[in-house]
Formats: structure tokens, C-alpha cells, sequence
């Protein structure tokens, strides 16, 4: 029972901070509603059971990865947004498009998952989880932290002023 | 005792948000935040089959997404920050031009 | 063994010049171009003469393969070639003729523009030429025969930019090509019923065959269509009419391809398919009356017409048609040797005409011309000899081998041969009427001035003079040729051994032979006295004279009207003419044939042509189809490339309905 009402109530402030991030012209409010919705999330996965991946999301997700947006959205100060002339193909294919695709999903998934799983179903402690990565999941692992790598130079590089040039540091 | 189906039915809502919010907005910052509700939107769904096949591999990948998530959004706000500084705009429909 | 004669030299020796003149004659100097013009085709003749000198001692007929050409299934044909005395014959006559005219042009052509082009196409014709006559199958020759048609149309469209001319190379060309349409499916027939091309092999399939008496039959129908053939490439009636047009080419032209070698070409094939010609007498009955009604309405247009070269070139039909009324009566050796002494005076006479036209520089028309015996000596003297031979007064050639058609003639039908007789009293008129018109009287001209230009040949010479020696030697060689040309051919009845007829027996009477003793018995005999020549002519000495006495006759005649006409009494003609009228003026323009064709034949062919195949088919589907498809293309693309707007959300809402398509294929995919 308890288990319903918290995944009710977590899931009420997902959708609302999803559908807000839709409603605000200003990306900053946006943001911050994107905040509240992977909260809630990391509430939904510790229902699940997944501790390690609600730390994570919250540490990683809600953040760093919101706080670098953030950072963006006022180092550019960026603005209300403007109407402009939008792209009459996203709205006639897209929208429906997507609708589409949401209701054949939802039909798919409703079908399946009928049964219902206790609080807490599947623990996935750190050790457990620990042990996946460094043993099955191991190349992914270390491919990723390569990617990471690239990422981090292709950020610097992108970011850096034009008018400086490339070989020094720019932090 | 929650059936699997609302965590799914959950994760479907947050992903159409996201395409929605991909298609309709003209914020550059906003279509990418979209992008993120998506993705979180496929962590939950993730993390919830984990749980209903006791799979544990299912968190090990959400584990990947947010990686990869991460690095995404690190290298695409440099590219925002710098069609920014070109353009002077973060106005999708303004970037239609592959000639500077 | 058979000793390998190499008799595929003999064609591509010429070639080979032609090659050379054709590919690097530009570049050469005229001296040089003509030396290889000359060089070749003198080897061929040269070459010619030595396989005449082995041929008493081979085997005839003799055959070569060079190569195989066409094995599909059970048929086969070969570029192979056949040396019997009837192709011997003919070698002899184009490439000793070929060779003299080939000399001769160097004169004429000297200052002409274009020198080795015109030495390039005469050699490949002589290639051609020589192709057709040694072929060993009917395909070979007909690539010799079409070869020869276009050479023929390269040389008279040789001055391509005169109207006139290019226009008279088509039209030779294609009234030809009508010719080989018949002379096709009569290959076709012969391919589908006897299995082979091949002469010897064609032969044997139809000896055992029996004589088509009723008229309609297999035979018949390849004889008729082979006769189309050669009404084309022969110029018989009614495909004729382009054989005067070709006079615009060069006159050595007009003298090799329209009097000597292509326009025979006809009468050697039929002479050729005789196996099939005996055994379908009602094609043979209208090879002779093709022939007859031929030279009978050739001989009168000849008489009025006043360009020198026209004269000829109708006489040359008309000649042409005494060599199909023998083929037609069976007397092929007959012909044969109307060919080979017809080779010899009317080339003399064609070449003499261009040392005239040469003389009197570039006229030729013989009104204006006139007493010109005194200033070119050498021309006149050895055209009288030409003159006399064609009119047929012994002992010059044409007189025997005349003679001795209308001799066969008679022996078919009274008509044949009166028609014939009728046609050498016209022959003699009207070629006396050019020589008296011509060289006696006084010159009319105005040649002594500066020059015409009523054809492109004859520029800066001034005052009439006689042509060089380069021009005046193949006139004596052809001269003396018909002289003594007609002296192997004198039949019994005048006191000769007739050795021509005697040589070329074993070619015609091998096959007739057999034939007799298969059929005698089965009381075919009239065809055996009538259609093929027998073991032995028919000799009847005492009429035999009698006949060619009236020939002489009428020969004399002939000479005496002209005299009348045109020397005596030079205003008569106009009188007569002018009383005569309107059918006066039919035979002048005529009988107004080519009018008749044109509005018949060319004009609505034209106009279909231009209407149903140019713009319905060319333009409306062709075109259209083309045109349609890349409008069509361009229209398409220019809708698609919307797509491409450069709208980062447009392509995000594409890549969503993208998305849409596969999720609902994957979903569908999975409840099948």
C-alpha cells in the first residue's frame, strides 16, 4: 500500500516537472524542473530496489549534469524564448509521430507487465553491482572511460575562444 | 505491490514529453534538456525490467546511459556555447545555414 | 593438290591501296598517291594475268577458303573464293579495264581537289568489285554487291558539294538498295529450302530438281526475285533511273562502274544462278522481255538526249538490256561476251567523251560542240573505233557479240529478235548522230575564249586541245581491244571456231548436259533446244548469214540517217522534232519517269516519313520518352529537396515519424 502511494507521489512530480519543462519559455525554469523530475526518479529507482543507480543519478544526473546547464544557460544568458517561424514538418509528422509511437508502447508494455513486484524487488547494492562491471561488463567499462576522455578534450576544445590558440590550456 | 506495467506506463509518459519537448521547443538549452528527459524516461524503464527478470545487467546499462548521457551533455553544451558565440543566437530556426 | 593460288590477293591488293590513299593520301604529294593507286591495282592485274596463264593446267573450277565466316547450325558460309572461266573472265575484264582507267585518271583528275579521295574510293571499288566476282558463295558476292553500290555512290557524289550530284549518289544508292531487297529474299529462299549459299553446293541441291513448266513455283520465285536484284544494280527497267543521274559523277567513273564492271554485275549473277534460271523458264521469260522492252526504251530516249554523257549512259542501259535478252533466251556465254566486248568500246567511249569534255573544257553539251576531228586527233580516231563497235559493223567487236544475241534471239521468239534489231538500227543512229555532232561541222563553242564551268572538271585551261598522253594511251589499248576484241567470239557461220563460246561451255553446259540426259527422256525437249545452251549450237550456216547480214544493214542505216540529219541537213532535226510535238517532248524529258516515281514513290514516302516516323514516332515517343523521364526526374527532386531546409526541428520531426513507422512495423511484427 505504502509502496502505491510513494510511487503515486513520485510520479506525480515526474510528469508534472516533464510537462513544466515543456510549458516554460524561460530555459532556466526548465531546468530546474528537469532537477525535480530526476529527484523523483532516483526515488522511483530505490523503490526498485536499484540503491547504486539512485545514488548515481541523483550525484551524476541531478548533480552534475544539471549544473553544467545551468552553468551554460547563465554563462550565455539566455533569454525568454522568442516565437519564431517554426517548422510546420515537426508539428504535422513529428507530433503525431510521436503519439503514435507512445500509444503502440504503451499497448506493448501494458500487455506484459501484468505482474507486480514487492518494494524494493531487486537489490542492487554497490558490491553486486561493483562486481558486474568488472567482470562481464568490463570492456564497456573501460571503452567508456575513454570516452569520457574524448569527451572532455572535445569540450575544451569546442568551448575555448577563437582567438586563442589551441595548444594552451583553457580551463 | 505495484505492477510493472505503471513504472512502464511511467516511463513511456516521460519519454513522449521529451520527444514532444524536442519537437516544439526553440531553445536550443531546452531541446537538450528534452533530450535528457528522454533518456532518463529509458533509465526507468530499464531499472524496471531489471526488476522484474532479476536481471541485474538491467542497472549495469543504466549505469552506461548516464555515462554516456554525461558526456553527451558536456560536449553538446560546448557546441551550443559555440554556435552561440558565431551566431549570437540559441534560436533553433536561426541555425539553418551550414556557411557561417 | 590443288595449288593455292592465293586468289584472295587479287581483291585485297587493292584494298590495301585504298587504305593507304584513304588514311595518308592527304599528306602525300599527287605524284605519290597515284603511283599507290596505280601500283595496286596494276599488282591485282598482274596477278590476275598470272592465275590466267596456270589455268589451262588446274582443276576447274578451282576453290579457296580463306576463312570460316558463319557456321549457325547446319548452315554455313565462308569467305571462300571460285575460279571457274566464267570468273575468269570477269577478272580479266575489271582488273585490265580497272587498271587502264585507273591510268587514265591521273590525267583526267590532275587538277581536281580531292586526288586521293578519288583514288582511295576507286580502289576500294575495284575491291569490291573483284569480291563479288570471286566469291564462292551468294553472301560473299553480296557483299561485294552492296560494296560495289556503295563505292559507286562515293564516286558520283564525289563533287559532294554540287547539289546535283549528291543528290544523284543517293538516289543511285537507294534505287539499289530496292534491288537488293529482292536479291535478299531471294537469298533468303534459297537459305531456307537448299540449306546453302554456296554455288557448287546450291547447285547440286537444285540439278535433280525438274524444270517449273507451269510458271509458279520455288524456282521461279527465286529467279524473279534474283532478276530484281539485278534490274537494280543493272539498271533495267524500271529500276533504271539512276543510272543516268550518276553521270554526275567523273566521266573515268561513268566509264569503269556504269559501262565496264558494276552495271555487269548483274549479268554475271544471273549468269551465275543459271542452274536455277534453266529450270524456271517463266523467270526467263521475264529476263528477256525485261531485257528487250529495256533496250528498246533506252535506245529512244538515247536519241534525244544532247549532254554526251547521257547519250551514253542510255546507251549503256540499253546494252545492258541486249545482255539480259541473251540471259533471258538461255544463251549465257552470249552475254557474256556482249559484257566483255561492251567493256571495251563503251569504256573507250566514255573515256573519249571526257578527253572531249576535257578538250573543250568541262562542256557537255554537244550542241556547242562540233568540227572537233581536226584539233583532237587522237580522240577522234579512237572514238570512230568505239563508235563503229557499238553501232556493230564488222570486223569491230560489237558486231559479233551482237550479232550473235540477236542470232539466240530469233531462235526464242521473231519478236526478240526484231525488237533487237530495231534497237541496233536506233544504237547506230543515235551513236553517229553524237560522233557527226561532235567532230564534224563547225564548232559552236565558245571554248577558245576562257573557260565553262558547266562542270566543276575543265578550269584553266584556255583553247582546245588534245588531252595528255597519260589520258590518250588507255584510249589506244582500248581501242585495239575493240577492234580485235570480238575476234575469239566469230561463229562458225562466218568461218571462225567461235572460241569464246567454246571456252566458257564447261562452265553452262555441265550443268545442262546432265540435265539433258535426265530430262530428254521425259520428253522435255523443248526446254533443252531452247532454254540451255546445248552441246552444240544450233548452226543453220546459210540463215546465220543472212541474219547478220541485215544486222550490218541496218548498222548502215543507222550511219546514213545520222549523216542525213546531222551533217547534211543540220536544220532538219529542229523540223522534225518540232512536228513530232508533244511525244517529242515525252522522250526528251524522258517519258517523264522520274516525275512519275517522284510523285508515286518519293513524295508520299517522304511526307510519311516525315510525318509518321520523324515527328509521331522520333519526336512524340522518342524524344518525349526521354525529355518526359528527365522532366520527371527534375520535377521529383525539386519536391524532395524541401525536405532538406536546413531546420534542425523539421528534421526532428521526420526522424520521429521515422521512429513511428519502425516502432509499429516492430509491433506489428511481434503480435503476427
Amino acid at each position: 500500500m505504502l509502496h502505491l502511494i510513494l510511487f503515486l507521489v513520485f510520479g506525480a512530480v515526474c510528469v508534472a516537472g516533464a510537462v513544466n519543462l515543456l510549458a516554460q519559455r524561460h530555459p532556466i525554469n526548465g531546468a530546474l524542473s528537469l532537477v525535480a523530475v530526476m529527484g523523483s526518479l532516483a526515488v522511483e529507482y530505490l523503490l526498485l530496489g536499484a540503491e547504486f543507480v539512485a545514488a548515481v543519478q541523483v550525484i551524476v544526473y541531478a548533480g552534475a549534469i544539471m549544473v553544467l546547464f545551468v552553468f551554460v544557460i547563465m554563462l550565455l544568458n539566455a533569454g525568454v524564448e522568442e516565437r519564431t517561424k517554426g517548422s510546420r514538418v515537426a508539428l504535422l509528422f513529428g507530433v503525431p509521430g510521436m503519439l503514435l509511437g507512445s500509444v503502440l508502447i504503451g499497448w506493448v508494455l501494458l500487455g506484459h507487465g501484468a505482474e507486480t513486484v514487492p518494494v524494493g524487488a531487486l537489490p542492487g547494492a554497490p558490491k553486486v553491482i561493483a562486481w558486474l562491471l568488472f567482470h562481464d561488463f568490463l570492456l564497456p567499462f573501460e571503452v567508456t572511460s575513454i570516452l569520457v576522455l574524448i569527451a572532455i578534450m572535445g569540450a575544451v576544445v569546442l568551448a575555448s575562444h577563437p582567438d586563442t590558440e589551441q595548444g594552451k590550456k583553457e580551463s | 505491490m505495484v505492477p510493472i506495467s505503471y513504472y512502464l506506463i511511467l516511463s513511456g509518459i516521460l519519454f513522449a514529453c521529451g520527444v514532444t519537448g524536442f519537437l516544439i521547443k526553440r531553445n536550443i538549452i531546452s531541446i537538450f534538456m528534452s533530450i535528457e528527459l528522454m533518456l532518463n524516461g529509458v533509465n526507468l524503464s530499464f531499472v524496471a525490467f531489471a526488476a522484474q527478470w532479476h536481471a541485474l545487467s538491467g542497472q549495469v546499462f543504466v549505469f552506461f546511459v548516464m555515462v554516456v548521457a554525461a558526456a553527451e551533455a558536456a560536449v553538446g553544451l560546448a557546441i551550443i556555447i559555440s554556435v552561440y558565440r558565431t551566431r549570437e543566437t540559441l534560436n533553433v530556426d536561426q541555425v539553418d545555414l551550414l556557411k557561417l | 593438290m590443288t595449288p593455292n593460288l592465293h586468289l584472295w590477293l587479287i581483291p585485297v591488293l587493292p584494298l590495301v591501296g585504298a587504305v593507304i590513299n584513304g588514311f595518308f593520301g592527304k599528306k602525300f604529294s599527287r605524284q605519290t598517291v597515284a603511283a599507290v593507286a596505280l601500283l595496286f591495282s596494276g599488282a591485282a592485274f598482274a596477278l590476275v594475268l598470272s592465275v590466267a596463264f596456270r589455268f589451262s593446267s588446274l582443276v576447274r573450277p578451282h576453290s579457296e577458303t580463306l576463312a570460316t565466316w558463319i557456321r549457325a547450325g547446319s548452315f554455313q558460309a565462308d569467305f571462300a573464293f571460285y575460279l571457274d572461266q566464267l570468273s575468269l573472265v570477269m577478272l580479266l575484264v575489271v582488273t585490265g579495264v580497272g587498271f587502264l582507267i585507273h591510268i587514265y585518271s591521273v590525267g583526267y583528275m590532275w587538277e581536281e581537289g580531292g586526288f586521293y579521295r578519288f583514288f582511295a574510293y576507286l580502289n576500294l571499288f575495284m575491291f569490291f568489285m573483284l569480291t563479288l566476282v570471286l566469291a564462292s558463295n551468294y553472301l560473299l558476292m553480296f557483299i561485294g554487291w552492296e560494296g560495289v553500290g556503295l563505292a559507286s555512290y562515293l564516286l558520283i557524289g564525289f563533287w559532294f558539294t554540287k547539289d546535283s550530284a549528291a543528290s544523284a549518289g543517293k538516289k543511285a544508292f537507294i534505287v539499289n538498295r530496292v534491288g537488293d531487297f529482292g536479291f535478299l529474299i531471294a537469298l533468303f529462299l534459297l537459305i531456307k529450302h537448299f540449306g546453302s549459299l554456296n554455288f557448287d553446293q546450291v547447285a547440286q541441291s537444285i540439278r535433280p530438281l525438274s524444270p517449273e513448266i507451269g510458271g509458279a513455283g520455288l524456282l521461279t520465285a527465286i529467279g524473279l526475285l534474283l532478276m530484281v536484284g539485278a534490274a537494280g544494280k543493272s539498271a533495267q527497267i524500271p529500276l533504271y533511273v539512276w543510272l543516268p543521274d550518276a553521270m554526275e559523277g567523273p566521266t573515268p567513273v561513268s566509264a569503269l562502274i556504269h559501262a565496264a564492271t558494276m552495271v555487269t554485275a548483274g549479268v554475271y549473277m544471273v549468269a551465275r544462278s543459271h542452274v536455277i534460271f534453266e529450270r524456271a523458264p517463266m523467270a526467263l521469260t521475264v529476263v528477256a522481255i525485261v531485257g528487250t522492252l529495256t533496250a528498246l526504251f533506252a535506245a529512244t530516249i538515247g536519241v534525244t538526249q544532247t549532254d554526251i554523257k547521257k547519250v551514253l549512259a542510255y546507251s549503256t542501259v540499253s546494252q545492258l538490256g541486249y545482255m539480259f535478252i541473251a540471259c533471258g533466251v538461255g544463251a549465257f556465254s552470249a552475254a557474256i561476251f556482249h559484257l566483255l566486248t561492251h567493256a571495251f568500246f563503251k569504256g573507250l567511249l566514255f573515256l573519249a567523251a571526257g578527253s572531249v569534255i576535257h578538250a573543250v573544257s568541262g562542256e557537255q553539251d554537244m550542241r556547242q560542240m562540233g568540227g572537233l576531228r581536226t584539233k583532237i586527233p587522237w580522240t577522234f580516231w579512237t572514238m570512230t573505233i568505239g563508235t563503229f563497235a557499238i553501232a556493230g559493223i564488222p570486223p569491230f567487236a560489237g558486231f559479233f557479240s551482237k550479232d550473235e544475241i540477236l542470232w539466240r534471239a530469233d531462235q526464242a521468239s521473231w519478236v526478240y529478235w526484231a525488237i533487237g534489231l530495231f534497237t541496233a538500227f536506233l544504237t547506230s543512229f543515235y551513236m553517229f548522230r553524237l560522233w557527226f555532232m561532235t567532230f564534224f561541222g563547225e564548232y559552236r563553242g565558245a571554248a577558245e575564249s576562257s573557260d565553262q564551268h558547266s562542270e566543276p572538271h575543265g578550269q584553266g585551261h584556255s583553247g582546245i586541245h588534245e588531252s595528255p598522253m597519260v589520258m590518250v594511251i588507255p584510249l589506244v589499248v582500248l581501242a585495239v581491244l575493240s577492234v580485235t576484241g570480238g575476234w575469239i567470239g566469230v561463229p562458225g557461220a562466218l568461218g571462225g571456231s567461235n572460241r569464246f563460246e567454246k571456252f566458257l561451255g564447261p562452265v553452262f553446259h555441265s550443268t545442262a548436259a546432265a540435265f539433258d540426259t535426265e530430262h530428254r527422256a521425259g520428253g522435255e525437249m523443248a526446254l533443252a533446244e531452247r532454254g540451255t545452251e546445248g552441246p552444240e549450237p544450233q548452226t543453220r550456216p546459210a540463215t546465220e548469214l543472212a541474219f547478220s547480214g541485215m544486222s550490218v544493214l541496218v548498222a548502215l542505216l543507222g550511219f546514213g540517217l545520222a549523216w542525213l540529219l546531222y551533217y547534211r541537213n543540220p536544220q532538219l532535226p529542229q523540223r522534225i522534232a518540232s512536228s513530232l510535238g508533244g511525244f517529242y517532248q515525252a522522250v526528251g524529258h524522258k517519258y517523264y519517269v522520274d516525275e512519275l516515281y517522284a510523285t508515286l514513290l518519293v513524295k508520299p514516302l517522304i511526307a510519311g516519313s516525315a510525318l509518321i516516323l520523324w515527328h509521331g514516332i522520333d519526336q512524340d515517343v522518342i524524344d518525349a520518352t526521354v525529355d518526359n523521364s528527365a522532366h520527371g526526374a527534375n520535377e521529383v527532386s525539386d519536391s524532395i529537396r524541401h525536405m532538406q531546409s536546413g531546420n534542425v526541428r523539421s528534421y526532428a520531426g521526420w526522424v520521429a515519424a521515422g521512429a513511428a513507422v519502425v516502432i509499429a512495423y516492430m509491433v506489428w511484427m511481434g503480435t503476427r
